[in-house]
């Protein structure tokens, strides 16, 4: 059956803890704001009155501003090689940024003043409390927010169900209903199918297998409308089922195919279906026939390119880099190409 | 009984619409003449099928259901027509579809019922007007009715029209052709493609291959010279200036 999801999605493969990034005047704001609210609570926590705690806070910002100004300055000049770093000793090179400056301050205001404000290890100790907070706090942030943009960025690029194509489907089911029953329970499922996977969690990665049936589902439906007009081939001998890849990368491409190249014609349409495994990656190719579209045309047939640059975004979001895909156009064909990693379920 | 013809490019959609007034054939009887899958099949087969309205899908290959009405409003009893469409409410608002009858798939019975009757009592003066608006966009085809039987001739093969007293000459580089269409609705809706040389000639753009002086020194009229006709058109002075760009454009002659 379809939509056996395996437990692997985009929040866990993509999204490791990283460092912020320091160049961002969100992060540096917090940074900021972050550093005096833990000084103005160490100061309410030490004097008896509001007053006095005014006043304490405004002595150890004395000590505080020009340590966190010249923090910043380093971490922003910083922020790239330190973001390089494994997560871990990236916490370590900003721990240990900050103790450095912080001696520094230390020897510098003994020299000016003559006395230290406070014992060395206790401004020591006291900066790499304030550090590690904010590390804590901006790696709790990135993972609240980040997941979830990515995940409404997906949620709105998974592809929709065309309108034209949903009643035409419904329409042809009603015609099967008296004569064949069978038949149009069949096509109810493979419509069911179809849309449990369309709204569907567009995180979770799928195997092939499924995909697979679900371009089976959906060119039974389409045969059903179009007859002898539809002519699939399947050459899925090679298809390593177990690959895995995001939900809904082929089905779109075929339902383009079978839009922009079956359905202007009359006569019959070939459409090749190709997947095999090539080495450690997946290749797959779906082939129609060019129907050349009349100028006049274009507005009546358009969305090739948006479903495609949506499936490539989609890719991106899954595999970054590591995922190529290609439309081109030969002769009286047209063909689209997919590579992915092959990555399977364990 | 009313005599129906069904144009649809999906056989299970035809086969719909047969249940459906097989379902209200008690209120409305109705005799289905014919069928056809797409808009130029239709064309061939619906003049000798006596029918008297044509249900229509909009969206068909080749030819879309509107174009194909457009081209049979022209035959000498024209029939009615009731459009049907899968389109999504949004799409629709790229037609201007109400002055027509329209139905969405999948289709009712009783709305079906209700529009056939409609169409067929409807008066069909103002049909050409309503589909030509309802299109929205230059026909891909001019429509010949020879007696009972329409031919047609793909725009982008015509190389000029000319105004004759009650008709209009086509021009393809094959052969001629008679139509009826007025020159100034013609020169309207194709002005994409053709322009106006003349008080009665439109010539296509692509099909221009330069000008000459006619004979009869300095103040003979420009003549454009055509890809694939002989013949050389006069252009009229009124019309020259704005020619004389497309001239410059082609490097004159």
């Amino acid at each position: 059956m379809l939509a056996v999801s395996i437990r692997q999605d985009v929040s866990a493969h993509a999204r490791a803890d990283q460092l912020p990034d320091f160049r961002n005047l969100g992060v540096l704001a917090r940074m900021l704001v972050g550093a005096n609210l833990l000084a103005g609570a160490a100061a309410l926590a030490a004097a008896p009155t509001i007053a006095q705690a005014l006043e304490r806070f405004i002595a150890s910002a004395m000590v505080l501003e020009p340590l966190l100004m010249a923090c910043l300055i380093v971490l922003y000049l910083a922020t790239a090689p330190l973001r390089r770093l494994p997560y871990r000793a990236g916490c370590a090179a900003v721990l240990a940024v900050v103790l450095a400056l912080s001696a520094l301050e230390h020897a510098a205001l003994e020299r000016v003043t003559g006395e230290p404000p406070a014992p060395l290890w206790r401004m020591l100790a006291l900066a790499a409390l304030g550090a590690a907070l904010l590390l804590g706090y901006f790696r709790l942030f990135t993972r609240a927010y980040s997941p979830a943009l990515a995940e409404a960025r997906l949620q709105a690029l998974q592809a929709r169900i065309r309108p034209h194509f949903l009643f035409n489907s419904l329409n042809a089911v009603l015609s099967l209903i008296r004569k064949d029953p069978r038949r149009a329970e069949r096509a109810l499922e493979d419509l069911s199918d179809l849309f449990r996977t369309l709204m569907g969690d567009a995180r979770r990665f799928v195997r092939l297998a499924d995909e697979i049936a679900l371009l089976e589902r959906y060119a039974e439906i389409e045969q059903l409308r179009l007859g002898d007009r539809l002519r699939i081939t399947w050459e899925l001998d090679s298809a390593p089922s177990d690959a895995l890849l995001p939900p809904l990368v082929l089905q779109p491409l075929l339902e383009n195919a079978v839009y922009h190249g079956v359905e202007p014609g009359t006569g019959t349409a070939d459409v090749l279906v190709h997947i095999e495994r090539r080495g450690d990656r997946v290749f797959a190719r779906i082939e129609n026939p060019y129907a050349d579209p009349a100028p006049q045309r274009e507005g009546g047939r358009g969305g090739n390119k948006m479903a495609l640059e949506n499936i490539r975004e989609r890719l991106a979001l899954f595999f970054d880099a590591e995922a190529r895909m290609e439309a081109m156009q030969r002769g009286s064909r047209y063909s689209v190409e997919l590579e992915l990693p092959y990555r399977h379920a364990t | 009984m009313l005599k129906l013809f069904i144009v649809d490019d999906e056989a299970p959609a035809r086969e719909r619409i047969k249940e459906l007034l097989g379902d209200i054939a008690a209120e409305l009887p109705t005799e289905v003449v014919g069928e056809a899958r797409h808009g130029h099949e239709a064309l061939e087969r619906f003049p000798a099928s006596g029918a008297e309205l044509l249900l229509l899908d909009i969206q068909m290959p080749g030819m879309d259901g509107l174009e194909l009405a457009r081209h049979l409003v022209g035959l000498e009893s024209p029939p009615a027509f009731v459009f049907v469409t899968a389109h999504d409410r949004h799409a629709l608002d790229a037609f201007e579809l109400n002055a027509l009858d329209y139905l969405l798939k999948p289709v009712r019975a009783e709305r079906l019922a209700a529009a056939l009757r409609k169409a067929a009592g409807a008066p069909r003066d103002r049909i050409a007007e309503s589909l030509r608006k309802a299109a929205g966009r230059p026909r891909e085809y001019l429509s010949i009715v020879e007696r009972n039987r329409i031919s047609l001739v793909p725009v982008r093969d015509i190389v000029f029209l000319r105004a004759e007293q009650k008709y209009v000459t086509l021009r393809t580089r094959e052969r001629e052709y008679l139509i009826e269409d007025p020159l100034v609705a013609l020169e309207r809706e194709f002005a994409d493609r053709f322009v106006r040389i003349h008080r009665n000639c439109l010539v296509a753009r692509s099909a221009i291959r330069g000008f000459e002086r006619g004979t009869g020194g300095e103040d003979a009229a420009w003549m454009v010279l055509l890809d694939g006709v002989e013949e050389r058109l006069p252009v009229s002075r009124r019309q020259w200036p704005a020619l004389r760009e497309i001239a410059a454009e082609q490097g004159g002659s």
